[in-house]
């Protein structure tokens, strides 16, 4: 039942992003380019997404499990930090350059076209590389941390 | 609808966008989970709990699916990409990187981060518009005039 229910909410999403032609990269770079002939289309898609996700999630938020009986998965992360900035500023400049995003990009594979292969291939290498990234890094930081434990038990002693 | 030769789309993007909130509300409330591409995708990628996985396949597989379903309806609106393959490689490496390093892209931070009124999620979509903005103005204005 889950599997169903995501499916057609994917399908949802992409027809939104269908629509409202946000899955057309073209329309996106010309948001992002106030310098040249500015389209301010994707503020009213937000707008649009903004009018039903706040009231939304507002009902989440109050609620401990969702309407199926399922445990409410919010983010709890609150630090604004590094990690959030300097990842999304790199993001920021790669959806900058194609003008396509995750989402649009998964539709644009679905369409059938070799530039949303290949984005969605170089996407998922992009994913990769931080998992794997992710693990050394962290990796480390144990050893790390455990090395400043064993100091600490040394000193103590 | 076009005003003073704007490439603006009012109604198109209002309709859109609310189906895009729909959507995201009915995954929050139903299943209790984000609607946020890059976090369902990379949940895939990250060696994770197994059970985890038949939602995030789905959605996924709903995405792919809407071009399809539109084309049955409607012809399907083109999709514009100027970008050559290079760059469209390198955009989807940083897209994949950033997005996790940063714990969301625009629907995570952008849709569902700012319905929450979450303030990380209000920084995150500060940043990536603005590091957007940024690079379509060099990438537009700087280089490809001064490109041979």
């Amino acid at each position: 039942m889950s599997a169903l229910i995501s499916f057609a909410v994917g399908l949802l999403f992409g027809l939104g992003l269908i629509i409202s032609g946000m899955s057309d990269p073209f329309k996106v770079l010309g948001f992002l380019d106030p310098a040249g002939n500015w389209d301010p289309s994707l503020l009213v898609v937000m707008a649009g997404a903004l009018a039903l996700g706040i009231p939304a999630f507002r009902l989440a938020e109050r609620r401990s499990t969702s309407l199926r009986g399922k445990t409410m998965q919010l983010p709890s992360a609150r630090q604004i930090d590094r990690r959030l900035v300097v990842g999304s500023a790199l993001f920021g400049v790669g959806w900058g350059l194609a003008g396509i995003c995750p989402g649009p990009g998964l539709v644009l594979l679905g369409a059938g076209t070799v530039n949303g292969l290949v984005f969605v291939l170089a996407l998922l290498a992009g994913m990769s590389l931080f998992a794997w990234f992710d693990r050394l890094y962290s990796r480390r930081r144990t050893r790390f941390l455990h090395r400043q434990g064993e100091k600490n038990v040394c000193r103590t002693n | 609808m076009i005003i003073d030769g704007m490439p603006f789309t009012l109604w198109s993007a209002l309709v859109g966008g609310l189906l895009i909130g729909l959507s995201a509300a009915l995954l929050v409330l139903f299943e209790g989970r984000i609607a946020g591409v890059s976090g369902i995708l990379g949940g895939l990628l990250s060696r994770g709990k197994t059970g985890d996985r038949a939602w995030r396949v789905a959605f996924v597989f709903g995405l792919i699916a809407a071009p399809l379903l539109y084309r049955v309806l409607a012809e399907l609106p083109a999709s514009r990409i100027e970008t050559g393959p290079g760059t469209l490689v390198v955009a989807g490496l940083l897209v994949g990187f950033g997005s996790r390093l940063g714990s969301g892209c625009t629907s995570g931070h952008g849709i569902c981060g700012l319905s929450r009124l979450s303030p990380r999620s209000l920084v995150a979509t500060l940043v990536f518009i603005g590091s957007a903005l940024v690079t379509v103005f060099v990438a537009r204005h700087l280089l490809l005039p001064a490109w041979p």
